[in-house]
């Protein structure tokens, strides 16, 4: 049994009893909500007669069902239009921060509570989206819920929960040029597969993690989900407070020395004690991509479709299930796979040096012919930051739209979506059957660097080959 | 096919028919794809559930079969319910009429979900899955009796397999306090110690 981890730590901080059935009564420190999954939670405490115990405490903002073209109100869906004034009018009832279109603070909510300096170590962050293990990356303890516990975190702070084991993920050396935190995930998806995690939380640690950006490790986070774990996170240091420091819900002053300290102590320390760990190399990983229909069927991108007989026995079912749908020949190249749609975004990949590593590649070049290529922020104050660098302007030039904020073709519940069965390169986080709005659709899962290297080439390609990359100076 | 009753109070034991849904990894979306999320209530999930699945098998699907409707327990392989946390995958089977599901795993948050609207989500090994699954394909009009304490599945004609449920939860189930509201706002000086203990609470 884990002890001394950071995981332990924060449970230990936020037990609030014990519950009938052996489960933990567990105190939310940070709610967020979106308009898909809160509508009913707040339909629930209002049948109940019972009011939101720390308003203060959660925080909403428009992220799903937002188009990404107009934003202006009414939404061209009626539906959509639907769920966003009952958001309003849920938020208004109850007191609740909305940073709603325009405000200059909406956004994909984990997106949003980062850059807002809203998620910080040592808090339990829970909202109904499975993608919440994104703010493991600041030492957080971040995990997904379903309505009826957003039902419960509105009326009581709290959760029945139980605890999780927790992996060490260690990663050793440092990624390559050209190979991002996207492809580490990727990566250690396919090895442990998704549902490698189930059981556990991922700690995501060594040097590798340590030279991480705080973007880089929300993507690595983010992604925990996929592999099975229900939350992910990296222990706070430096690089955490450098980020927290100076955000608008960030601790200022003395209490913001206070801040540190404590969060420093949260650490996994060195006598931690773990379920189980497991290593891997940063170096000796390539630029990943998904050929199948999970998010753990991934292959470096000059590897080739594995064959059956490559494939684990109990796993080939599924194999077989994805070249059907995929359309994809076993043993054959995946470089070279033609795509029809590009999309840069999401919770995954739609922060500023995601769109900083695909204009990076697309400028001073163009998208190929019959692609249709587009770049959709994770928050407005992403935008805001891009086009203060002129990144809207590389990415027109070379040919993608430049959207608004928001969800997008990660999950189609708004007006972005593949048609038919087409393919698409896409930097989001699932490549699900039918994720992306069309039931024959397919995803193909990659960094925003290799997403931009596909929409120029027009097929699967290996950023590395088709741009010089600037190998970063170390050590 | 909706059904208007949903659990309430203990459950000790689920009869009807079973849908055997083959395969592993089955995710969220495929239960009930994002489109039909844009709703402010769950009431007309029943009807979408595998919406695309079943439209690609155009009336082949388990969930369209005529002999299946008004089945009650569902029978799947491993990692059911992974992806998306969207109750609303279990709202739609639920309404659809599913109260108990058999299977080999189950991703957490999908179980966390189905405890919370007292359907209980039994496990059993791999080879015992694939062989009810072969017996329920075999016969698959024959009603079933899944009971709590102990966990167990009876066939009509007498065949038994012994099925798993943590034990926490099945308690819960049995004794009707598997949701999880009431008992949470029980703890209310706790929850004010603890907010009170935290200093992130407290402006540090």
């Amino acid at each position: 049994m884990s002890a001394g981890t950071l995981y332990d730590k924060v449970w230990d901080l936020h037990r609030v009893a014990q519950l009938p059935g052996g489960s933990t009564q567990l105190f939310i420190g940070l709610h967020l909500i979106h308009e898909v999954t809160s509508p009913q939670a707040f339909a629930a405490l209002k049948e109940l007669g019972l009011p939101v115990r720390h308003p203060g405490r959660t925080v909403a903002t428009v992220d799903h069902i937002v188009p990404t073209t107009s934003q202006a109100r009414p939404f061209a869906d009626p539906l959509a239009e639907e769920m966003l004034a009952t958001l309003e009018r849920n938020c208004g009832d109850y007191g609740i921060t909305l940073h709603g279109l325009g405000s200059g603070r909406q956004g994909i909510v984990h997106v949003i509570a980062p850059e807002l300096g809203l998620t910080q170590p040592g808090m339990t962050v829970a909202c109904g989206d499975s993608h919440t293990s994104t703010h493991g990356a600041f030492g957080a303890i971040a995990f997904g819920i379903g309505t009826s516990q957003v039902r419960d975190v509105l009326a009581s702070q709290s959760l029945s929960m139980g605890k999780l084991k927790v992996r060490r993920i260690w990663v050793e050396g440092r990624l390559q040029p050209g190979v991002y935190a996207k492809d580490l995930v990727l990566h250690i998806i396919r090895v442990l597969g998704v549902k490698g995690g189930v059981g556990y939380a991922y700690e995501f640690a060594g040097p590798a993690i340590d030279a991480l950006t705080m973007e880089e490790r929300m993507t690595l986070c983010n992604m925990a989900i996929e592999g099975g774990a229900r939350c992910g996170y990296v222990n706070p240091d430096a690089v955490t407070f450098a980020y927290l420091q100076g955000r608008p819900y960030a601790p200022k002053g003395e209490a913001w020395e206070r801040a540190v300290a404590w969060w420093r102590g949260l650490a996994s320390g060195s006598e931690a004690v773990f379920d189980d760990e497991v290593r891997f190399d940063a170096a000796a990983i390539a630029p990943t991509i998904t050929w199948g229909i999970t998010p753990g069927q991934g292959i470096g991108v000059d590897e080739t479709v594995p064959t059956l007989e490559q494939t684990e026995p109990d796993e080939r079912p599924l194999a077989q299930e994805a070249y059907r749908y995929m359309d994809l020949q076993p043993g054959t190249p995946i470089a070279g796979t033609p795509v029809d749609v590009c999309f840069i975004g999401s919770c995954t990949n739609g922060r500023l040096s995601d769109l900083q590593a695909a204009a990076a590649v697309a400028k001073g070049r163009h998208v190929a012919a019959g692609v249709r290529a587009f770049v959709v922020p994770g928050s407005e104050q992403v935008a805001a930051a891009a086009e203060a660098e002129g990144l809207d302007q590389v990415f027109r030039e070379a040919g993608f739209e430049w959207r608004e904020p928001g969800c997008s073709m990660c999950l189609a519940m708004n007006p972005d979506r593949l048609e038919g069965r087409q393919i698409s390169a896409s930097s989001s986080n699932r490549n699900f059957k039918g994720r992306q709005g069309s039931a024959t659709g397919r995803t193909l899962l990659m960094s925003p660097a290799m997403v931009a290297a596909a929409a120029i080439a027009g097929k699967v390609s290996d950023v590395r080959q088709l741009f010089p990359i600037t190998p970063c100076l170390q050590p | 096919m909706t059904s208007p009753c949903f659990p309430v109070g203990p459950i000790s034991a689920v009869r009807g028919r079973a849908v055997v849904i083959a395969g592993d990894d089955i995710d969220t979306d495929r239960i009930i794809p994002a489109r039909f999320l844009k709703c402010v209530t769950f009431d007309g999930l029943g009807e979408q559930v595998f919406a695309d699945d079943r439209a690609e098998l155009s009336g082949e699907h388990p969930f369209d079969r005529a002999e299946l409707q008004g089945a009650s327990v569902l029978v799947v392989n491993r990692n059911f319910g992974c992806g998306s946390s969207r109750e609303h995958a279990p709202q739609a089977l639920m309404r659809w009429g599913i109260r108990a599901v058999v299977g080999e795993s189950f991703a957490e948050i999908f179980y966390g979900n189905c405890l919370a609207l007292g359907i209980p989500c039994f496990t059993a090994s791999h080879s015992s899955v694939l062989s009810l699954q072969e017996a329920l394909i075999a016969d698959s009009g024959q009603e079933l009796s899944l009971s709590l304490v102990p966990a167990s599945l009876e066939t009509s004609q007498g065949r038994v397999w012994q099925l798993e449920l943590q034990a926490g939860h099945q308690q819960m189930l049995a004794s009707g306090q598997w949701d999880a509201t009431s008992q949470l706002l029980a703890h209310d000086s706790e929850l004010n110690c603890t907010a009170a203990s935290l200093p992130y609470f407290n402006g540090f």
